[in-house]
């Protein structure tokens, strides 16, 4: 597998720069934006500010190639052990004509926990991005329909949460009763 | 006249009416297969050859609730799914039955989360309840026969015993009180990174 993509990377993709020069060369272009990275494993990850993330996001499409958005997912860091922002909102590209893959990840806290929305760049977007409203309550500016994708539209809050009860607030059992003489 | 009745012999049988409807509507009942988890693969397996549920004259399922009369749920329901089950419960024409066929249907099972029903006769009334995960196909056979048993004992031409089950007959209504006072023994863990107790 790794021999393969190997050789798929030397000649015919001659012109496309390998992985961590695609980071060091984000570094440079915007500079003070992408504020940590790691590579582990095959497995990069970048940290930008939320300022810039739709700026930095277009540029990776535009010019290093990532095509497809694999995923758009958050996490709620409340509670967890030496994490400093609540939100992190997370973007998995993929480049699938060289098969490279390249994880952009943003923090957001509130009150400001609504970023750009990528249904722009990449359609795909649109039911991912609803998703992760639904489930977290993070608003996506310039969508073209936010609203909730899994849950009734009646439901209130937003279940991913970390300070929301696993067992919920009762919405489960908010229903009437049939009875065996009225039905 | 007396002697034309002398010919019929055995041919006659006197009963009550109430007696001949349950003898007919309990072996020829008309399963609606709510089925929405694993428990369905089970009713599937009950319905098929090796199990084979037509012995017990209720192998005719129908996916249109105009037509059964025994709704058998089979499965978690959540709480988007539940307004959907009352409606085709009241769909289904009278006399019905209802079957809850599970743990996740009679109590909502392992899934104890904020979208999952815990046990669908807090909303509907239930007939005969079947323990598993997923029960066994003779489980559910038995609870075909346990309900023939049912209404051969219990039925009524009219269905008017139905009438006289006026109150809710699942477990009582959600504490919300509970839950809030639960919550507030849980605030102090919670003080920290952006807490809102809204949200």
């Amino acid at each position: 597998m790794s021999l393969r993509l190997a050789k798929r990377n030397m000649s015919p993709f001659a012109g496309r720069l390998p992985m961590s020069e695609v980071l060091s060369s984000l570094t440079q272009r915007f500079p003070g934006a992408t504020t940590a990275w790691a590579s582990f494993r095959d497995q990069e990850r970048v940290i930008v500010s939320r300022e810039r993330v739709f700026e930095i996001l277009k540029t990776l499409r535009d010019d290093f190639h990532f095509n497809m958005l694999v995923d758009v997912t958050a996490v709620d860091y409340l509670e967890y052990e030496g994490a400093r922002d609540r939100f992190g909102l997370i973007y998995c590209l993929l480049d699938t004509e060289s098969g490279k893959r390249l994880v952009v990840k943003t923090m957001l806290n509130e009150p400001d926990i609504d970023v750009p929305s990528v249904t722009s760049l990449w359609s795909g977007a649109d039911w991912m991005e609803r998703e992760v409203f639904d489930m977290f309550g993070i608003r996506f500016a310039g969508h073209p329909n936010l609203k909730r994708i899994l849950l009734p539209d009646e439901f209130t809050s937003f279940p991913l949460r970390k300070d929301y009860p696993v067992q919920g607030r009762g919405e489960r059992h908010n229903f009437p009763v049939i009875t065996r003489a009225e039905s | 006249m007396a002697t034309s009745l002398k010919g019929l012999g055995d041919n006659v049988f006197l009963t009550q009416l109430d007696a001949a409807a349950n003898w007919a509507r309990s072996n020829s009942l008309w399963p609606m297969p709510f089925a929405t988890a694993c428990c369905g693969i089970e009713l599937m397996a009950a319905a098929s050859s090796r199990y084979d549920l037509s012995r017990f004259g209720a192998e005719v399922m129908r996916f249109s609730p105009r037509q059964c009369d025994l709704m058998i749920v089979a499965g978690r329901v959540v709480m988007k799914m539940l307004p959907v089950l009352q409606r085709i419960w009241l769909q289904m024409p009278e006399p019905k039955w209802c079957i809850s066929m599970g743990a996740c249907a009679c109590s909502g099972g392992v899934f104890d989360t904020y979208a999952v029903v815990q046990g669908i006769d807090r909303f509907i009334p239930v007939d005969i309840y079947i323990p598993g995960c997923p029960p066994r196909p003779e489980q559910l056979l038995q609870a075909v026969i346990d309900l023939q048993e049912k209404i051969k004992k219990g039925g009524t031409f009219d269905a008017r015993e139905f009438a006289l089950r006026v109150l809710p007959e699942g477990p009582p209504r959600f504490d919300e009180e509970e839950l809030i006072r639960m919550r507030e023994r849980n605030q102090p863990q919670l003080k920290g990174l952006g807490y809102d107790p809204i949200h």
